[in-house]
């Protein structure tokens, strides 16, 4: 009815309203009317200014060097070392369901494809592990553009159940091959090598840290960098990433094949760990831990996934306690987070700092801007 | 003057869906020409073609000079094509200036895209006001206006907007259609799909009406306003 009246008048005798329109001069471009008031910043409280300072990182390094000084049991090295190979397979899938929102539900695959190329390799063949690297690297690599090739042109439902399969079909093929020594798996697995006085656990878990920390430091870059923003890019919108000009396709392999190179390496140094693997640590619920890790920890922020690998990887142990109970309350736990912080423990902050160098940058046009 | 973009006799299928039927359209060098129509008329359909999300099941689409009838729309961003999809898309967990930001994704020289940055403030001092909200917070006009922005970073040659005034309130709409008006002065063909033919019309220097696929009228926009059935389909006599 409104509209009816407004427009009664034909287009050479515009109406009163749209003359007013038209009369407005030219003054008004882009004061478009009201949203939301601009949210007042928050004042962080003292932990996440603790946690949030530069140095906190490097005191967590720290004190996982120190560690065997600390506490040297054999106990201690072990689950400390099976905590860390959880946060690289974390940070790894963070990459990929975090960063890019690819939902992968067999990500365990690479983890044992890692494991099973190096220890086979080491095995059979007597090749030190550093040397099953780059096989592995290469093996994971395959993996990736296998299962991603076909279903990456595919949205993320499809994606979450082909990968499902792949996390199976790798495990009952390990289980059922020769080579991969069937259902008894691989054993004797060397060490890194020989490391004279010091003790063999406590010099892979030193190796392991180092990695580990490599790993993560590298994952955190990746994600600041320009494929780092067209994965998040990809993650909001892919329809409107595309029409911005992003090769969503390619982008989306990138973090595919490099969330498969972490979960190889992390199966290099799973092997080493062990020193035997077996299909049965492969399974869907290991992928769904690790999915678990960097949900709970808050995905695309690697501080979160990391704490909350450390979390899924620990708390078990520290319930041992509680004797037949600890599974039930480690999963009364996790829901009771997810409903108080579904967002995560250590969410990715949306208001991302630019670096260092952008940020003055945006301050002075800022300036600029409101003269 | 050379075309910025030529389609000739487009065929376009969805399933056995007839969605055009050999629409032929020229867009000049700083030009804005209107695509006007109905729903389903298959305006959606001829930018998607254009930009190459939708595949041409015939005929061909010249931008350039160059056959791009079926480049992908990553390749056409790099050639100066930029589409601002219908319903605005914009990122609406990021931030204002990250929503800019992603504009210049194919520029590879950040102190370009930081100038077209602050143009585009300055062009939309409201945006600048709003650089670290989240974009989904923006009202309908702004979220629009941050769309054009957007696609400005990427310095387009030609632009492409899908109904940049769904949904929006009349006064707004003569906002976005004045930002459109000084997109074109400074040099950017711009193809504008509209259903509000009115404010289409009025920045529009050409426009085509498009009925079932195929065009049914073109001409100049005095024209268009002028021809009997614009005005009873479209703007009301």
């Amino acid at each position: 009815m409104t509209d009816k009246r407004l427009d009664s008048s034909t287009p050479d005798e515009p109406s009163g309203f749209v003359r007013a329109l038209d009369e407005r001069g030219d003054a008004t471009v882009g004061t478009v009317g009201q949203g939301l008031a601009p949210a007042t910043t928050r004042r962080a409280n003292p932990v996440s200014r603790l946690i949030g300072h530069p140095a906190f990182g490097w005191i967590v390094i720290a004190l996982a060097v120190a560690l065997p000084f600390i506490n040297s049991s054999a106990y201690a090295i072990r689950i400390s070392t099976d905590a860390l190979i959880f946060i690289m397979l974390a940070v790894g899938l963070n990459v990929v369901v975090g960063y890019c929102g690819l939902l992968d539900l067999g990500y365990a695959a690479f983890f044992a494809i890692g494991a099973y190329t190096s220890g086979v390799l080491s095995t059979t063949f007597g090749w030190p592990i550093v040397l099953t690297v780059p096989f592995v690297i290469v093996a994971a690599v395959i993996g990736g553009l296998i299962i991603g090739g076909p279903t990456l042109r595919l949205r993320s439902d499809y994606l979450a159940i082909v990968t499902l399969g792949f996390g199976e079909i790798i495990r009952i093929t390990a289980n059922n091959l020769d080579f991969t020594g069937g259902p008894n798996g691989v054993y004797g697995i060397p060490d890194f090598g020989d490391f004279g006085d010091y003790r063999a656990d406590i010099a892979t878990y030193w190796i392991v840290v180092v990695v580990v920390g490599l790993a993560v430091l590298a994952s955190s870059r990746l994600g600041r960098g320009r494929l780092g923003r067209a994965w998040r890019f990809v993650r909001e919108d892919e329809d409107a990433a595309e029409a911005m000009g992003i090769h969503t396709y390619k982008v989306k392999f990138a973090a595919y094949v490099t969330g498969a190179i972490f979960g190889g390496l992390g199966g290099v140094l799973f092997a080493v760990h062990q020193t035997a693997i077996s299909p049965p640590s492969f399974n869907f619920l290991f992928s769904a831990l690790i999915l678990m890790a960097v949900v709970l920890g808050g995905m695309g922020s690697t501080p979160g996934v990391v704490v909350g690998a450390v979390i899924i990887s620990l708390l078990p142990e520290l319930l041992r306690g509680a004797e037949n109970w600890r599974y039930l309350i480690f999963g009364i736990l996790l829901i009771v987070v997810m409903i108080f912080r579904p967002q995560g423990i250590w969410p990715h902050r949306t208001d991302e700092k630019p670096a260092r160098g952008g940020r003055r940058r945006s301050r002075t046009d800022a300036t600029e801007v409101s003269q | 003057m050379t075309n910025v973009l030529e389609v000739k006799d487009l065929v376009v299928n969805y399933g056995k869906v007839e969605a055009l039927k050999g629409l032929s359209l020229t867009v000049g060098a700083a030009e804005t020409v209107s695509l006007l129509g109905n729903n389903g008329a298959g305006k959606s359909t001829t930018v998607g073609t254009i930009s190459g999300v939708v595949r041409a099941g015939s005929g061909s689409v010249t931008a350039f000079g160059k056959d791009v009838t079926n480049a992908k729309p990553w390749d056409l961003v790099e050639m100066g094509i930029i589409h601002v999809p219908e319903g605005r898309r914009i990122f609406s967990r990021l931030t204002v200036h990250e929503n800019l930001q992603i504009g210049g994704y194919t520029v590879t020289d950040g102190k370009a895209i930081d100038t077209r940055i602050k143009e585009v403030y300055e062009l939309l001092p409201r945006l600048a006001e709003r650089r670290n909200q989240q974009g989904g917070t923006l009202s309908g006009g702004e979220q629009q206006m941050l769309a054009i922005g957007r696609a400005m970073i990427a310095a387009p040659r030609l632009l492409m907007l899908d109904e940049p005034s769904m949904g929006l309130a009349p006064l707004m709409v003569a906002q976005v259609m004045d930002v459109v008006r000084s997109i074109t002065e400074q040099g950017t063909a711009v193809l504008l799909i509209e259903q509000n033919a009115r404010a289409a019309l009025k920045v529009a220097s050409r426009g085509y009406v498009l009925d079932s696929g195929t065009v049914t009228i073109e001409g100049s926009a005095d024209e268009l306003r002028a021809d009997p059935r614009v005005v009873e389909a479209y703007l009301g006599a």
